[in-house]
């Protein structure tokens, strides 16, 4: 097991080289001349060639990329163009809030997607069977941020405010990003385990289940969601990876200063080291729950052999 | 000693599922029983409800399925009248099932010892650590090598043959005084057969209990059966001691299976080799006896009118026009005739 980590640990590096030349050639990949386009279009001419010093641009390609990976590797991405702060402390200020997001929002999906799911399964062809997937596909076509807007207008604002509009820090700031967030994922995570769980029900092994005397409490949640799992783990990860990454809009509407609004106010100013570092950051986290997600397939699927 | 009290009694047993609006009758008023200690073995072609009396009795049927009518008398008890309470308490401890498919009825994500302790935690009330070694005990009775280790093993660590022996063991770890096993050793190889066989009926004497053994193959009927049923199209055609059945079969299809016989492992889908025909589906089921379609023998009154389960002097039982005063046509000798009556047949 401790081996099999290992060796996907390294496995990661090649990747994370990979992003980091992607993330490199970003600079030199847009058209024109970055030191113009990051010093603006009425800089002067020296104002231009200062700009082109600072950030190296006048060095071999190949040098300038060393310097970057030397920098990442003893962990220092550089220093952020705007404010001249280091990147990493810049991102270190927004990644938790991110993280937060997406593991809440996570845990709502898991948890309410499971038992949607689950309940939808058991009672196929109901009333409840059918609400939950109608309900579901609504979740899952709804925009987030106009599920925000919405939860704003109703919850947040006058007659009720029952939470706060916007901002983050107290756990009345978490409730409605976190829903907003969640509803997709806890769709796709219900339809998801319905018919998986509608698969595993109608298996050879249920029915031994059933014929030893095992309570359908047991069969359902011991016997059929443990191997019911298996695919829905797949699509929990996917989701965590999105939510990382994706957290954009949502952060926007509820004015959430996390990684999303880190990234896109890099870009609007060009702060290249800025949006560089946080891709190579998220690139890691994704690289990470992917790792997780394989363990825990392993876990839940003993058919698997991992070496 | 003699024993001529029936463990298990069917009567008239009813099951049908209900598909797209319309009823098929899978069981259709089957009655049989099951003497104390024996065995009865319970035949007939494929999609002929075999395994659907048995999941009958075990109250296993699912939706679309329903039990509509008769009943299943267990120690006495209608099996049918039992709460889903009671009859989970049966399950598996009273009365177990084994099931065709060794490869799939495993649970995949637990461990062979786990899967045998778990039916003995739940009727016997042991602790984990006691139903683990009551397990042990289970793998070394049904002969499995350093049954130690392979207790942690997970089913798809074990061969075909190496499932089935859990599987029986599974089913026999609360020691039942019945055991349902539908068709225990079609999935698994000739030799494999045999050993499956050979286990089972040592541990039937071993533990005295009955058991109902599903299959297609008269052969494997010949060698560990005391009583036979012969099933067609959700009925019962032909129930006999398994002597009389094989010297002096009395039903036409109970005779076009014998005459099948060496053929029995290499074709069990298609047609029997002796019986012209297919099996009748529920959209034309025959309005008479089911099997007059096919049988070499049948008149007009045979494809007008179903025949009753007759039983005779010795207790054995025939549902077939021929056997009945009623019979309209020449004398018969169903078992000499057959050949000769089914080369005319068109
Ligand atoms: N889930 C179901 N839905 C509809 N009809 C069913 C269902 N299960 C069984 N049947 C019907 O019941 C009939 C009897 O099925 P059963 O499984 O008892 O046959 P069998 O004698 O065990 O055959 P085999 O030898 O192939 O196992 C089938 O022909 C089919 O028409
Ligand atoms: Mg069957």
């Amino acid at each position: 097991m401790l081996v099999y980590i290992i060796r996907r640990l390294l496995q990661t590096i090649p990747v994370l080289l990979g992003v980091t030349i992607l993330v490199f050639s970003m600079m030199h990949l847009i058209p024109g001349d970055p030191a113009q386009i990051i010093a603006g279009e009425s800089a002067s001419e020296t104002q231009v060639e200062q700009m082109r010093e600072r950030l190296g641009l006048n060095e071999p390609l190949v040098v300038q990329y060393g310097k970057f990976l030397g920098g990442v590797i003893q962990g220092d991405l550089g220093n952020s163009i705007r404010s001249g702060n280091p990147v990493s402390a810049e991102i270190g200020a927004r990644i938790m809030v991110t993280i937060e997001l997406a593991v809440y929002s996570t845990i709502l999906s898991i948890f309410l997607g499971l038992i949607a799911g689950i309940v939808s399964a058991t009672k196929r062809y109901t009333f409840w069977d059918t609400s939950i997937m109608i309900v579901a596909l609504f979740g899952l076509s709804m925009p987030n941020f106009w599920l925000g807007l919405m939860l704003i207008q109703y919850f947040a604002l006058p007659p009720l405010q029952w939470f706060p509009v916007s901002g983050w820090g107290t756990p009345g700031h978490i409730v409605l990003p976190v829903i907003t967030l969640g509803t997709a994922g806890a769709a796709i995570i219900a339809r998801m385990t319905r018919s998986s769980m509608l698969e595993v029900i109608n298996q050879d092994y249920i029915r031994t289940a059933r014929a030893k005397g095992v309570k359908e409490k047991y069969v359902i949640y011991k016997h059929a969601l443990r191997n019911a799992l298996i695919p829905v783990v797949t699509v929990v990860g996917l989701q965590f990876g999105v939510l990382l990454g994706g957290t954009v809009l949502t952060e926007t509407v509820f004015a959430i200063n996390g990684m999303g609004r880190l990234v896109i106010d890099a870009i609007n100013a060009r702060d290249f080291p800025i949006v560089q570092g946080s891709v190579l950051v998220i690139a890691l986290l994704f690289v990470l729950v992917n790792l997780i997600v394989d363990l825990s397939y392993r876990f839940l699927n003993k058919r698997i052999e991992l070496d | 000693m003699e024993n001529n009290q029936n463990i298990i009694e069917v009567n008239e047993l009813q099951t049908s599922f209900f598909v797209g609006g319309k009823e098929v009758k899978a069981v259709d008023g089957v009655t049989f029983s099951v003497p104390s200690g024996k065995t009865l073995g319970l035949v007939g072609e494929s999609g002929s409800g075999k395994s659907i009396t048995s999941l009958s009795i075990m109250r296993l049927i699912a939706e679309p399925g329903k039990v509509k009518g008769g009943e299943i008398k267990f120690n006495g008890e209608n099996l049918l009248d039992k709460s889903e309470g009671k009859m989970r308490r049966i399950r598996g401890n009273q009365i177990s099932m084994i099931f065709q498919e060794p490869m799939t009825s495993l649970n995949p994500v637990f461990t062979v010892g786990d899967q045998i302790a778990e039916a003995v935690m739940i009727h016997q009330g042991l602790s984990k650590k006691e139903a683990l070694k009551k397990a042990l005990e289970m793998l070394e009775l049904v002969g499995i090598p350093s049954p130690k280790a392979r207790l942690k093993n997970y089913p798809h660590e074990l061969s075909g043959g190496m499932r089935q022996r859990v599987m029986i063991a599974i089913a026999l770890a609360c020691r039942p005084e019945l055991l349902i096993a539908d068709e225990p050793t079609t999935a698994l190889d000739v030799t494999i057969q045999a050993q499956i066989l050979r286990l089972m009926r040592n541990l039937q004497d071993e533990l005295g209990m009955s058991v109902i053994l599903i299959t297609h193959d008269l052969g494997v009927v010949a060698e560990t059966c005391d009583y036979v049923a012969v099933m067609y199209s959700g009925k019962i055609v032909e129930y006999a001691d398994v002597n009389s059945l094989f010297a002096n079969p009395k039903h036409p299809y109970t005779v076009g299976l014998l005459k099948s016989l060496p053929r029995h492992d290499i074709d069990q889908e298609g047609e029997l080799s002796t019986i012209k025909g297919m099996v009748p589906t529920p959209d034309d089921m025959p309005k008479g006896c089911r099997f007059a379609p096919r049988c070499p023998f049948a008149r007009d009154m045979c494809r007008e009118s179903l025949p009753h389960l007759e039983e005779e002097e010795n207790g054995n039982q025939v549902r077939c026009w021929i056997h009945t005063d009623k019979w309209d046509g020449p004398e018969v000798n169903v078992k000499h005739d057959y050949e000769s009556a089914a080369s005319q047949q068109s």
